[in-house]
């Protein structure tokens, strides 16, 4: 199963790395999303700097969705998804490769966001340690969820709609959870642990229900 | 079974309307408002209810051993009823909040729980209406449904470490004669919690009927299908 | 083993569709078939089937001793199916793709670059994006993942199609060595000539059914 994962995490990254699409496209809207918001808060900056944390957040899951997307677009060409039943992968392999070449991008992309809220609100990052593990947990639960999703919703003509429409409640509590954690941590406030354990426990009912489900929802589609 | 279920809701509920807004009296504090209290509890029970049903009926089908149309067909019908009476219960719940707290909505626990819930079934319902082969879509949803309900309680979790204005549950205390509710009441609270229990049934068992129709006429599609493709072959045939 | 391939009466849906409605197919290991039959006949249907992609939805399906009707994934690492669409990442090299493809049925990067050789996707040619390669350069990249992949069963549809005549003979060659080593094939191909002298039976598809099977001599 993990070397069925790392073998298509290495194509979906690869394809990525040609293509540049996460780079050229999808990391200049989510900052566009970070400028915009400051349009609507009417550039207070003193608001902004609060809420920094959960803008932050809400452009991450944005992006995520995107990012989601384009995992599924990858196989969305004819004959593609057949090939991928037809390889001999595992399909929980597939579902932790996808996922994890998810989490990656995602990743990277939190790391420039965080410096375009470093810059544009202000919001001064100390704390890193916090700040870093909550994003990977909420990364990898994001990402997990993301993938269950994508291949629930690849293959119906309407994808493109009906994965934010699916998604983006399920992962609301990430969204919050990461944003008190983010939240606290900047304005170093207490309790940040306690919103962890949500982040901890999405992430691992997630990668469950993928790791079992993707293989029959793989043939569905 | 089923003209019981609906004598019985529809009495039920007669009593219930009648009792509640006429012979009970209204409460020290909020006055009329509290005739609220024999809808907006039983309708966010009933939502709960058809959604706890409809996760229960997607673990059955998965189950190997226990696979059939019948739980694919109850998920739906029950997920369809729950969207209509989660809707009603953040209505109601909106239409006692403004007079109450001067707003038309609050982020505490419960509602954001709640909305959140009919954002997920609303999901549920669109994904069953895109896919259109039958056992692709039963088993689809279903996966679909069970990973969405999964997130209930971790919703939940989260959200109730909001601050929470709403009321804390005044039913389940262990004697009926309580401050909060009391006498009549409480007797008015408990029959319109049965009334629309009543009516899930029956409203449910109507939906369910429908699913069977609508397999049905599936079916004979089928045949149809069947026998145009076979004709197909004629022309072909002759020709070579 | 018997059969290589057994179908009974097998009816097979595409959502409501009945793309296959009552087919019967019997393969001896080591036989080539050919299916012939107008287009929307059922014959990649047929082909699909045998891969273990579409379900069964009633009949007997037995593919290499596994039975399609229990477990339509048992048989697919022992097949391979050369299709309408090449299945190619559009922004991978030629060489990315069919490594990937070969890894993943369990092989190695070097059986990949070996099948590459063998189909003549060599030098630059192999590092080239898929998306920028010709019909037939694709074709014969998806014919080195398949070659790589040594089948038992090999289920081609339309496979001359955008061939050239250099690529038609590297595939008749690549066929005539697989049959030789034991497997059985099935192709489905308007065209006639070339596929006649591999071929030993010819079976017509119809109306998502089968019909007779005449002997080639």
């Amino acid at each position: 199963m993990f070397r069925d994962a790392a073998l298509v995490a290495g194509k979906d990254l690869r394809v990525e790395w040609r293509s540049r699409v996460g780079a050229q496209q999808v990391l200049p809207f989510a900052l566009v999303v970070l400028v915009i918001f400051a349009f609507a808060l009417d550039a207070n900056h003193n608001l902004l700097q609060t809420a920094a944390a959960g803008l932050y957040w809400v452009a991450v899951l944005f992006a995520g969705v995107l990012t989601v997307q384009r995992s599924f677009a990858l196989e969305a060409a004819d004959g593609l998804r057949d090939g991928l039943r037809l390889s001999g992968l595992d399909p929980a392999g597939i579902f932790l490769g996808k996922a994890a070449a998810v989490a990656g991008q995602l990743a990277v992309l939190e790391i420039f966001l965080a410096g375009g809220i470093a810059v544009l609100y202000s919001a001064s990052l100390h704390g890193v340690v916090l700040l870093v593990l909550s994003a990977v947990l909420a990364t990898i639960g994001l990402a997990a969820a993301g993938t269950v999703y994508g291949i629930v919703a690849a293959g119906l003509g309407v994808r493109e709609t009906l994965l934010p429409l699916l998604l983006l409640p399920v992962v609301a509590p990430v969204l919050l959870a990461a944003g008190k954690v983010w939240e606290i941590t900047l304005q170093s406030g207490p309790g940040a642990w306690g919103w962890m354990r949500i982040l901890v426990i999405f992430a691992v009912v997630y990668l469950a229900a993928g790791v079992l489900a993707f293989g029959p929802l793989l043939e569905e589609s | 079974m089923r003209r019981l279920l609906g004598i019985g809701s529809a009495l039920g509920l007669t009593l219930t309307a009648i009792l509640g807004l006429f012979i009970t009296p209204p409460d020290r504090v909020m006055g009329t408002l509290v005739r609220l209290l024999y809808v907006h509890p039983s309708v966010a029970w009933v939502a709960y209810l058809a959604f706890g049903v409809t996760a229960l009926a997607c673990i059955c089908y998965l189950w190997p051993r226990t696979r059939a149309p019948f739980w694919d067909r109850l998920a739906v019908s029950s997920a369809e009823i729950g969207v209509v009476f989660c809707a009603l219960t953040l209505a109601t719940g909106s239409i006692w909040g403004r007079p109450t707290w001067g707003v038309w909505w609050a982020w505490d626990a419960r509602l954001t729980t709640t909305a959140l819930l009919l954002a997920l079934f609303i999901g549920y319902l669109a994904l069953r209406r895109v896919t259109v082969d039958p056992g692709a879509r039963a088993r689809r949803s279903a996966v679909a449904g069970l990973v969405a309900f999964a997130d209930v309680p971790i919703v939940h979790m989260s959200v109730v470490w909001w601050n929470t204005l709403h009321q804390p549950a005044t039913v389940l205390r262990p004697s009926l004669a309580s401050p909060t509710v009391s006498g009549s009441m409480a007797w008015t609270l408990l029959l319109s919690f049965v009334s629309f229990t009543l009516l899930y049934g029956w409203l449910l068992m109507h939906r369910y009927q429908n699913s069977v129709l609508e397999s049905r006429l599936e079916d004979e599609g089928m045949e149809i299908a069947l026998a145009e493709r076979w004709a197909e072959a004629v022309p072909s045939g002759a020709g070579r | 083993m018997a059969e290589a391939v057994l179908l009974r009466n097998v009816v097979a849906l595409a959502g409501r569709f009945p793309v296959l409605a009552g087919a019967d197919l019997t393969v001896a290991p080591g036989q080539v078939v050919l299916l012939r039959g107008a287009n929307g006949a059922g014959k990649t249907s047929l082909l699909r089937l045998c891969a273990g992609l579409l379900p069964v939805a009633s009949g007997q399906a037995v593919v290499l001793g596994e039975d399609l009707g229990l477990d339509r994934r048992g048989a697919r690492r022992r097949v391979g199916l050369l299709g309408h669409a090449t299945g190619l990442y559009d922004d991978l090299s030629v060489r990315d793709n069919v490594r990937f493809s070969v890894r993943a049925g369990g092989g190695s990067a070097r059986e990949a670059d070996a099948a590459l050789a063998l189909v003549g996707l060599t030098g630059r040619l192999a590092d080239t994006a898929a998306s920028r390669l010709s019909a037939g350069q694709r074709r014969r990249t998806a014919l080195a993942s398949v070659v790589a992949r040594r089948p038992e069963l090999w289920l081609l549809d339309e496979p001359y199609a955008g061939l050239d005549a250099d690529a038609r003979a590297l595939l008749d060659g690549l066929v005539t060595a697989a049959v030789e080593g034991g497997a059985s094939v099935i192709i489905a191909s308007h065209e006639a000539g070339q596929v006649e002298e591999l071929a030993q039976r010819t079976v017509t598809v119809a109306g998502g059914r089968t019909t007779e099977s005449v002997l080639v001599p």
